[in-house]
């Protein structure tokens, strides 16, 4: 303790300890120390205690044991003789995949009800306040739960299109079906980690097309950026959307021909569609809930943010000779975006969170598998809570990680 | 001007011409649709969008909710009723559901012969919370309410012995007593500490035997009430209330941890805060249900309802706390300084000088907090408590009202509007109140 390393002049009392502000703070830290762990003591001790006796102790062996249970919509592979741990994997997925769809969804649909609201038309932007406060003061359950009444029970079942030319889209009430991508002259899968509980194919079409597309963009950069020097040494800027545009195009057409890319549609076999991407309904209902809940807050946020740059700054860059759409790019946008930003992230962050309400309507996210029919099959309640719990954690220090090193790339740089 | 072509000009007006009123089209309806409507080429055309959506929304909700039925006791009757008046049983409402169980969905399993007393505590609580919401207009005498309202709730909803209550209530009265009067002869620190160990005594030790006593002598009391006949609406306002006002507190010593120098409780409580503002609701409901026992130690066995207050407590007091926060950060460093200089300790400066003000900034704050935690009681359905949503779900799976959706969460959906809609109303008025204090 700090009076062993710096003793005082005059002689120590113990009463110095509670009475001297130069040792108080270290008496209640001590204290509180001492407590808190004095309490996380009790609680593990009593948990011990209890799991023996409910004759269960502490053991993530359950992990290995055979599921047996299907997740109906999943990324890869995946039947009910995989184990528990490729069953919660395959939820984490699908919780991500819920998470980036919300995600996408709510940010088009709320920058547009956003700025909607401050359009000079009137009766849009009533129609967009009545929007934004009906989805606010509802729970997102009860949409979650209504949108997937909706689609379930107002839908029709596919029988009736027996007979019927069916449309690159078909929606039932067992699901949404949309075309898929398929390639005829396909590269194959790349298949990670073995057959371990993690296995993982990544199609090679994929990976193909996106580094093409990846270079396809630094290639248009580089074009601008060109453009940009010529302009500044010459004062003429050179006609370059042509050549972007075909460095963006070309490649991709010319690989998406040579895999022979063609889309797949669905059709009735049977009792139900085959082919196509199957979207089912617990999908689509969390989907469009979670998203159109969302959107109502981010629509405030962008509203927010474009009413905090001052009318000064869209009259100082007229003065200036800025044309609109470059007073909005170049002025309204980057200061709008530093208020915008941090609460947007915050609301992808909510939107995480809340898709584990996909159990209310059975999406096997990470809550429906681990936290949902894993839990309730071996009855590991804790280890599951726990590991849910960390993976949740896991995904939210990630995501306000990457909020504190925007805040501080776009803080106000002040001297 | 005048003087260079003064004589070549045959007349020149000398007076103002009278003001002519501005043309129709510019005021009036027809200017301000003008303006507001049909500006431009877009703008019309958006708003001829606008009221075809209009249209086809009204013309389909309209006539669902007044033309439709009443009187059924369930949907196959609905139906009949449907086709023999309108020939269709599409676009008309079956509010009958709503007529036979709008008392389940308020208050879930209350025996019904006490209703009054759930109403009661509504009542009292709007009468409770009026000092503090609209204090420039209600008397602060109300506070004596306010302050007894936390003993007065559990006593109305649980019912059962007086006593109960008034115990507890005795810790916090014999708490304070100790901290008034002990200071002059313990010192500041020492009556905090004696004040706070003699409530804890009183509490653990001997409220249960006296309690006890007092009941078997005096048993005065009313019907008691057990908590897993809670359902409804009643619960979610419950659990939020209940919620919010127990993580008040919590989340007050929360901030202060937070922007504490002391490094140990700084992190304790950035841990706590982080870690539960990190996770979502329903894992920590699942503690509540399944995991709060195995916590606690042997043989501690209490109610769902209870175990869940006390999960959603924690998980508000994360929110509060910075809330509360972002309300201390606020103030300006002045006040600080200001409460140094009169020579305030710390205790006395944050009671007198910084958590008044502190607080008020974040009461708008605290208002949408109670919104967000007031919406998330509808969680408890998933652990299978039985809320609207749970007894919705109940009610579509009766025989009598299977496959009716509309109007029940129509129903719901207009109940959590109405209370969360008129709450986030008032704290827009409370921003703009406290804007003209500040400016």
């Amino acid at each position: 303790m700090s009076t062993l390393t710096d003793p005082p002049k005059e002689q120590f009392r113990l009463s110095m300890l509670l009475y001297d502000t130069r040792y108080r703070s270290a008496t209640i830290q001590v204290i509180a120390m001492f407590g808190f762990m004095l309490l996380a003591a009790w609680l593990i001790n009593n948990t011990i205690i209890n799991l023996n006796t409910l004759g269960k102790p502490v053991s993530f062996g359950f992990l290995g044991e055979t599921a047996g249970y299907d997740i109906n919509q999943r990324l890869l592979d995946y039947d009910n003789q995989d184990t528990h741990l490729r069953a919660a994997f395959l939820g984490l997925l699908n919780t991500l995949v819920i998470a980036f769809m919300g995600c996408v969804a709510a940010t088009i649909v709320g920058v547009l009800v956003g700025v909607l609201r401050l359009s000079s038309n009137w009766l849009v932007a009533r129609i967009m306040t009545v929007y934004v406060e009906m989805f606010r003061n509802i729970p997102v359950l009860l949409w979650i739960v209504l949108i997937f009444a909706i689609v379930t029970e107002s839908t029709p079942h596919p029988k009736v299109y027996r007979g019927v030319e069916t449309g690159a889209v078909v929606v039932t009430n067992r699901g949404t079906y949309l075309p898929e991508p398929l390639f005829s002259r396909s590269l194959g899968d790349v298949h990670l980690f073995g057959s371990s509980s993690l296995r993982f194919d990544i199609s090679l079409d994929l990976i193909a097309i996106l580094v093409v597309l990846g270079l396809s963009i630094f290639a248009s950069i580089k074009i601008r950026q060109r453009a940009d020097r010529i302009q500044e040494v010459t004062g003429v800027r050179p006609r370059t959307w042509h050549t972007r545009a075909a460095v963006l195009i070309l490649p991709l057409l010319s690989l998406l021909i040579a895999l022979g890319f063609h889309l797949g549609y669905p059709e009735l076999k049977g009792f139900n569609f085959q082919g196509g991407t199957h979207l089912r309904n617990s999908l689509l209902a969390l989907w469009l809930a979670l998203s159109l809940y969302t959107a109502a807050f981010i629509a405030e946020i962008v509203r927010a943010g474009i009413l905090a740059i001052s009318k000064g700054q869209t009259e100082a860059a007229s003065a200036l000779g800025l044309r609109p759409n470059k007073t909005m790019s170049l002025v309204i946008l980057p200061q709008a975006l530093r208020v915008i930003i941090p609460p947007l992230i915050s609301n992808y962050l909510n939107l995480t969170k809340n898709s584990s309400l996909a159990i209310a309507v059975g999406y096997m996210d990470i809550t429906g598998t681990l936290g949902g029919i894993t839990m309730n099959q071996t009855g590991r309640e804790l280890e599951c809570v726990l590991m849910l719990m960390l993976v949740y954690l896991a995904i939210s220090l990630t995501i306000s990680a990457v909020m504190n090193w925007y805040n501080e790339a776009v803080k106000l740089k002040e001297r | 001007m005048s003087g260079t072509h003064a004589h070549t000009v045959a007349y020149v007006r000398d007076t103002m011409l009278p003001e002519q009123a501005p043309p129709a089209s510019e005021v009036g309806p027809i200017g301000w649709m003008r303006h507001n409507l049909f500006s431009t080429w877009v703008n019309t055309g958006m708003t001829l969008l606008a009221v075809a959506a209009i249209y086809y929304v009204l013309a389909g909700v309209l006539p669902w909710i007044f033309q439709s039925v009443w009187n059924a006791d369930s949907l196959t009757e609905c139906r009949e009723i449907m086709m023999e008046t309108w020939g269709s049983t599409h676009g008309h409402a079956c509010w009958g559901v709503i007529k036979e169980r709008w008392l389940q969905l308020l208050f879930g399993f209350y025996p019904p012969h006490l209703y009054w007393r759930p109403i009661l505590a509504l009542v009292l609580l709007l009468a409770a919370l009026s000092p503090v919401l609209f204090s420039d207009r209600v008397s602060s005498k109300m506070l004596i309410l306010t302050a007894a309202y936390p003993f007065l709730m559990p006593f109305l909803m649980w019912g059962g012995t007086i006593w109960g209550p008034l115990s507890a209530a005795l810790g916090f009265v014999i708490g304070y007593l100790i901290i008034k009067h002990g200071s002059e002869k313990l010192g500041e620190l020492g009556a905090m500490i004696a004040g706070v160990v003699a409530a804890v005594i009183w509490w653990f030790v001997l409220a249960g035997p006296v309690t006890d006593a007092l009941s078997s002598a005096l048993p005065i009391g009313i019907e008691a009430v057990q908590s897993r006949q809670f359902g409804g609406f009643m619960l979610a306002i419950m659990l939020g209330v209940v919620a919010i006002g127990v993580s008040l507190p919590i989340g007050v010593v929360l901030a202060l941890g937070r922007q504490s120098d002391l490094i140990i409780v700084k992190y304790i409580c950035v841990g706590f805060i982080e870690f539960v503002r990190g996770v979502p609701l329903i894992t920590l409901l699942f503690v509540a249900s399944l995991l709060l026992n195995i916590f606690l130690p042997p043989g501690t066995n209490f109610d769902i309802i209870l175990r869940v207050m006390i999960m959603m407590t924690l998980f508000s007091a994360a929110y509060m706390a910075e809330v509360i926060r972002g309300g201390l950060a606020a103030l300006p460093r002045g006040q600080y300084e200001g409460a140094d200089s009169l020579g305030l300790n710390y205790w006395q400066a944050q009671r007198l000088i910084i958590m008044p003000q502190a607080l008020k900034i974040s009461i708008p704050g605290i208002v949408s907090t109670f919104i967000g935690i007031f919406k998330d009681t509808t969680l408890v359905s998933i652990i299978g408590l039985f809320d609207v949503i749970g007894l919705a779900s109940a009610i579509r799976a009766d025989t009598a009202w299977n496959g009716i959706y509309w109007e029940l969460f129509a129903f719901i959906a207009a109940l959590f509007f109405v209370v969360c809609f008129s709450m986030s109303r008032y704290s827009m008025y409370l921003e703009r109140r406290l804007k003209t204090d500040h400016r």
